[in-house]
């Protein structure tokens, strides 16, 4: 492909440089500055209203293990979301990545159950579990691209498909993984470094930087907001909008099972529930980092600061002293408002 | 003998039961401008997203310099030379100037990964050399969907010029441009004659395409009603034939 284009070119163009504009690098970034606000402007709520909680490192200790359990699906959920498609069957696919995990471990029992013979067991069960969720994403995107179903009306349906096939392979029972801690994949997915930062926010921010290059200074990147700006324009201009589209989808089903690892991990413990309760929590962090629904426009940064803003809001409530009944309006507060802004900060950008 | 640079033969092109093309025959020869003239529906838009690998005919054959080309797609007619400013601009107006530039064919290493300085110098030197952009508002990073309507088609057509392209496809190009904006493109189509390129010219306006085209295509309710050479027919005579066409279907 690239030698195809290179040929055509002419020669390089002389050397161009910007000189820096503030207002314009503020315009440019309105959305990602704007949800940085927010994320400030409660952070210092937060530290004033309880600065015994918030000023010592406990806190974000429990911030780093809890959160990215969602926020390593709202990564890759963003992409898709920008290629003005929606998935709400992640939640199911980390439950199924799981059972093809302990399908897979149990199915190699006559390698026995040493420390090595376990530690290979395991390690070919998560390839399982990620090869499961991204075939899941394949079929998703399939449905969507080739039969023309929006992705919406599908994923809802995948979403019951894969949770009923857990419950249906599992028979609805849950089950420890204690095995798992005989080998080095549970420190490395869910160890703690210097008692203090969890393996799983090393994970988050390792995924954050994978997809933050691959969306902004990849291929797949640009064809994914030409896709979600004005999919006509794209296949008009030749990108394979299909593809790309179905590259996402198996990048958000790839991702979820890897986050259905970690969370499973975290307790060595698999339940058929599991992470039904955060389809909103990470859709939510999505919109509220200034993705937009309609497609074409949204950043990784910002789905980072938003997954924190929604993963600090129950404990904050808590410790600044306020009733727990109380933090869902807040939630939602805080949500309208941030999407409120968005929208605004988008009309004045245009 | 030359080969034409495009042929068409026979080329039909059904969407269900509905027949937009029919047994269209077509040629473009080298360092010549088509227009292609009829109304509303008469196929002229199907008839060039067939040409630019868009849509693939359901029977027929098409030509590039003497030589059969099957399954042409976008990116196998780009490779073959053509260019096309599509009707609806084809820009991505939430991205930015060099996205646009580069939409489908982004200047990347062997591994996909952009070179994205590359394509802001190319697209700065084309908005001052080419494009004649002067204002301010307009820059590789600003977004498309600010600038107005001239601007736009600007971007498209430098677009379609900055791939060097042999035949350059241009779909109502004047649509929804002033005058002024629209006398610029029409002087922007004769380059594309004295450079020895070739193109073919949709447009509504019967004088836009008089006034430059060596040949004239008028296609009605899917197929090619008569053709003509601007030299010996009369702007009249032609507009005549053209309502004649639209009422009847036949041109005498």
């Amino acid at each position: 492909m690239a030698s195809q284009t290179d040929s055509s070119l002419p020669a390089p163009a002389p050397h161009y440089k910007v000189p820096f504009n503030l207002r314009r690098f503020i315009r440019m970034n309105s959305a990602q500055i704007g949800i940085l606000g927010v994320f400030i402007v409660l952070w210092l709520i937060f530290i004033i209203s309880a600065p015994n909680t918030f000023l010592s490192p406990q806190i974000y200790s429990a911030f780093m293990t809890s959160t990215p359990f969602f926020a390593i699906m709202a990564i890759p959920l963003t992409v898709i979301v920008i290629a003005k498609e929606m998935d709400l069957s992640f939640p199911s696919i980390t439950a199924m990545g799981m059972v093809a995990f302990s399908f897979v471990y149990n199915g190699t029992a006559m390698l026995g159950d040493t420390t090595l013979s376990t530690t290979a067991r395991v390690g070919v069960a998560i390839l399982a579990a990620l090869i499961t969720g991204t075939i899941i994403g394949w079929i998703n995107g399939i449905i969507v691209v080739k039969i023309g179903i929006p992705s919406l009306v599908v994923t809802i349906g995948t979403q019951f498909f894969w949770r009923g096939a857990v419950l249906v392979l599992t028979s609805g029972t849950n089950f420890p993984l204690e095995y798992i801690k005989k080998t080095f994949f549970y420190p490395l997915f869910v160890g703690k470094i210097g008692g203090f930062l969890p393996m799983q926010m090393i994970w988050l921010i390792i995924i954050t930087v994978a997809v933050w290059a691959l969306l902004n200074r990849h291929r797949f990147g640009a064809h994914i907001y030409l896709t979600g700006d004005n999919i006509n324009s794209a296949e008009l201009m030749g990108v394979n909008t299909g593809r790309t589209r179905i590259q996402a989808f198996m990048l958000v089903g790839g991702v979820s099972a890897f986050a259905g690892l970690i969370a499973s991990f975290y307790i060595a413990y698999f339940w058929p529930n599991m992470g039904s309760g955060y389809l909103l929590n990470t859709l939510a962090a999505v919109f509220l980092g200034g993705t937009s629904v309609f497609g074409g426009t949204g950043t990784i940064l910002g789905t980072f600061l938003g997954t924190f803003i929604i993963g600090s809001i129950d404990a904050a409530t808590v410790a600044v002293g306020l009733t727990g009944f109380l933090t869902q309006l807040i939630y939602g507060f805080i949500i309208v408002l941030s999407v409120i802004m968005h929208s605004y900060l988008r009309k004045r950008g245009e | 003998m030359e080969n034409y640079r495009l042929e068409l033969k026979n080329v039909s092109k059904y969407f269900g039961e509905v027949k937009a093309l029919e047994n269209i025959n077509l040629q473009l020869g080298q360092n010549e401008i088509v227009g292609l003239l009829g109304d509303n529906g008469a196929g002229k838009s199907t008839l060039i997203k067939i040409i630019t690998g868009y849509h693939q005919p359901s029977s027929g054959e098409i030509y590039f310099n003497g030589n059969k080309v099957e399954n042409l797609t976008v990116p196998k007619a780009r490779k073959l030379g053509v260019e096309t400013v599509y009707q609806e601009r084809a820009l991505a107006e939430l991205q930015t100037l060099w996205r646009n530039i580069f939409l489908g064919r982004e200047i990347c290493n062997s591994l996909g990964f952009l070179d994205i300085q590359r394509m802001k110098d190319e697209t700065h030197y084309l908005m001052t050399q080419s494009m004649g952009f002067t204002s301010h508002a307009v820059s590789p990073d600003s977004r498309v969907g600010k600038y107005s309507g001239g601007e736009k088609q600007g971007v498209a057509i430098v677009r379609a010029l900055f791939f060097e392209a042999d035949i350059i496809v241009l779909d109502e190009p004047t649509m929804g441009l002033s005058l002024k904006e629209a006398a610029k493109l029409i002087s922007f189509v004769r380059g594309i004659k004295e450079a020895g390129k070739s193109a073919i010219f949709i447009d509504h306006n019967i004088f836009h395409v008089y006034d430059v085209a060596d040949r004239v295509v008028v296609i009605d309710r899917g197929k090619v009603a008569g053709e003509f050479l601007t030299k010996n027919i009369g702007l009249n005579e032609l507009m005549e034939k053209m309502v004649r066409v639209a009422e009847s279907g036949s041109l005498d």
